[in-house]
């Protein structure tokens, strides 16, 4: 293959995104997050007797403002950032929004495979997967997939990851 | 073979600690206990129940030595190390010798007056608890010295170790720049509160203020200053030379490597060769002014978390400390290798964080000015220290580097402490790539090396993209290939806009909204 412009290869991002209820399930967080920030501050805002009504005021405007705006613009924008692939050998995963944030490990370096769900979670049908190697800086995370996807990806490296002895402590 | 192998696992007998050591708890909680007795049974104050209470659990404390000196029994078996303790739940703590990473020897004072030693055995468990670790508190200092010859398989009779480095009273100058010194004077304030014993509340004290309070409001700094800064240089180099006075860092004849230290507390820590990781040479601030440096070794198996490893060297001649970090490694090249500079791009990111940060907390206190009755000064002394946080960024700049040196991964980075580390590629358990939304428009990436040694993650802040996949790939070599894409598609600037180009089979979901 030639490449025309002089350079190095490029890492592109992990081949598979999540299930795409995750994105209802980031909004609902958000949203959950941001509403119960907003009762709190009417409340304030209700018992507060004094003269410093405006303030309150404007606390809660921009609360709501920046409420909406993560939470509208939030969980898309992760969903195209939040990606993840495995081959025999390595898993790939990349998340984040405004940081975005890519993992490489070695199958052979794999520790554990555990998957959580939340009870909201649970609702949407989604699963967490989370891949941890010997060091305590930076599990694999994936988040949000649908449950056969994440046990037949469990399976799979838990089978790839017993085949290795090795963990370099 | 190997039945031979668990009966002579099952054959080998228990040992118990040193009986010597039913002295050392009741006597350590004696001392904990004593400005309490004096508090209740000389002065007579009355401390309230609390303090009776703490009395009695003293009490039970040094009523159940006994017992636990009873429970505990350790033993070394041809496989692994064993530790029995517990009366009513009995709890057998068993780790393969293969797993045995270090051996930390500690005498306390009181240890040592009775010719006792903790030994403390590290494993590779990552666990953030004791859970890795075995310790057997305490044995004869001759009968210590046996269990690490034994786990290390050393012949006691055998060649004898090499000295590597040996303190020299020249390293004291960088004594009074070390932060031990605030520290213990922190914890003699805290003692002296303890047993109600306040220097300040004193006849000379009060006169001191008087007459600092009488002259000239600025004297009266300066003098309070001056105070404050041959107190702490004082208490530092104390620490300092109780600490490392007679600081020896050797090679033993199989393949370990020991620091001994300590005036008062004796530590012998020891480490097999074989698992050290790497080094990280470390520079504080005011250290490096004088041209000095301190090292570790990236190792597993020890407290995490704690100054990044075990400590080689103390605070020495920066030369010297690269001598013994080469000398560790068995390989001076990631020691002395020249580094690669990264890029411009990585200065102007300092720059502007520096200015920016300095001009919105100027504008935050000239606002509060504004509006509040804050008093003025505040926003020109921010607005003055400018010059100084952009001088702060070149040389935050200035100490950006890495380079790969054989099987090792080198970086450096940091002002108020600048760290040179050098990571073996064996020792990596992961990658990963940042980037922030600043860091994708410039088109840079922080690249973390995770790995179970050490700091559990080193960075290399701010590389070019194609640099950090290039190290990447020497460092796993092969784990990166079925992720990469040649660069047909480069267009210059690298951002969110290299999502379409990756097109796979199985991402059939509905993409709206993308590119």
């Amino acid at each position: 293959m030639s490449v025309v412009q002089a350079g190095a290869p490029e890492l592109r991002p992990p081949a598979h995104r999540l299930d795409r209820r995750v994105v209802r399930y980031w909004t609902l967080r958000a949203g959950g997050g941001w509403l119960l920030l907003l009762v709190a501050q009417s409340v304030w805002l209700l018992l507060a007797h004094d003269g410093r009504r405006d303030a309150h005021l404007v606390a809660l405007l921009v609360t709501a403002v920046v409420g909406v705006a993560h939470t509208c613009v939030m969980p898309s924008w992760r969903y195209r950032v939040h990606r993840w692939e495995a081959t025999p050998d390595a898993l790939f995963t990349q998340t984040g929004w405004l940081v975005e944030d890519r993992r490489i490990a070695p199958v052979s370096r794999i520790q554990t495979v555990d998957t959580t769900r939340g009870p909201l979670e649970q609702v949407l049908g989604l699963t967490n997967v989370t891949v941890t190697t010997a060091s305590a800086a930076g599990p694999l995370i994936i988040q949000g997939l649908d449950h056969t996807t994440a046990s037949e990806l469990v399976a799979e490296l838990t089978r790839l990851a017993q085949d290795t002895e090795d963990d370099a402590t | 073979m190997s039945a031979a192998a668990t009966s002579a696992d099952e054959e080998t007998p228990w040992r118990r600690l040193h009986p010597r050591m039913l002295l050392v708890h009741p006597l350590h909680e004696l001392v904990r206990a004593l400005p309490l007795l004096v508090a209740t049974l000389v002065v007579g104050v009355s401390t309230g129940e609390g303090g009776l209470w703490s009395l009695v659990a003293s009490a039970g404390a040094v009523l159940l030595g006994p017992l636990r000196w009873y429970t505990t029994q350790y033993r070394i078996t041809p496989k692994q190390v064993q530790l029995r303790r517990g009366l009513v739940q009995r709890q057998v703590t068993a780790v393969p010798r293969e797993r045995v990473r270090s051996i930390d020897v500690t005498a306390h004072l009181l240890h040592r007056m009775l010719g006792l030693a903790r030994v403390e055995i590290g494993t590779g468990s990552n666990e953030r608890g004791a859970e890795g670790r075995l310790k057997l508190d305490a044995l004869r200092a001759a009968d210590a010295d046996r269990v690490r010859a034994e786990l290390f398989r050393t012949d006691m009779d055998g060649p004898r170790a090499r000295e590597l480095a040996a303190f020299q009273p020249a390293w004291l100058r960088y004594a009074p720049l070390n932060v031990g010194g605030p520290v213990l004077l922190g914890l003699l304030a805290v003692l002296l509160n303890e047993v109600h014993l306040e220097p300040w509340d004193t006849a000379p004290a009060h006169a001191l203020a008087d007459q600092l309070r009488g002259a000239h409001p600025w004297t009266g700094v300066l003098e309070a200053v001056l105070v404050a800064v041959v107190c702490t240089t004082t208490a530092s180099t104390l620490f300092y030379a109780v600490m490392f006075g007679n600081f020896r860092l050797s090679r033993l004849p199989d393949g370990a490597l020991q620091t001994a230290h300590g005036l008062l507390t004796t530590r012998t820590v020891t480490v097999e060769e074989r698992r050290i990781r790497g080094v990280e040479i470390g520079e504080t601030l005011p250290v490096r002014a004088l041209g000095g440096a301190r090292c570790v070794a990236v190792t597993t198996g020890l407290r995490p978390g704690r100054g990044g490893g075990t400590l080689l060297v103390p605070s020495a001649p920066v030369a010297e400390v690269r001598r013994l970090a080469g000398e560790a490694l068995g390989d001076a090249g990631p020691v002395e290798c020249a580094l690669t500079p990264h890029p411009r791009k990585a200065l102007r990111r300092r720059i502007v964080r520096a200015v920016t940060v300095g001009v919105a907390v100027a504008a935050l206190f000239a606002a509060a000015v504004r509006w509040s009755s804050l008093p003025v000064w505040p926003w020109p002394a921010v607005a003055a220290v400018l010059p100084v946080a952009v001088l702060v960024a070149f040389d935050a700049y200035r100490s950006l580097g890495h380079a790969q040196a054989g099987p090792y991964l080198v970086g450096r980075s940091g002002v108020l402490v600048r760290r040179r580390w050098a990571l073996s590629r064996q020792g990596v358990v992961g990658l990963r790539l940042r980037r922030s939304f600043f860091q994708r428009r410039a088109g840079l990436v922080t690249f973390i090396a995770t790995t179970a040694a050490g700091r559990r993650r080193y960075t290399l802040p701010d590389l070019d993209v194609a640099e950090a996949v290039r190290i990447a790939r020497e460092v796993t070599p092969g784990l990166l290939d079925p992720f990469l894409t040649p660069a047909a598609a480069a267009t210059g600037a690298v951002g969110d806009e290299a999502l379409p180009h990756a097109r796979s089979a199985r991402s059939g979901t509905r993409s709206a909204g993308e590119g």
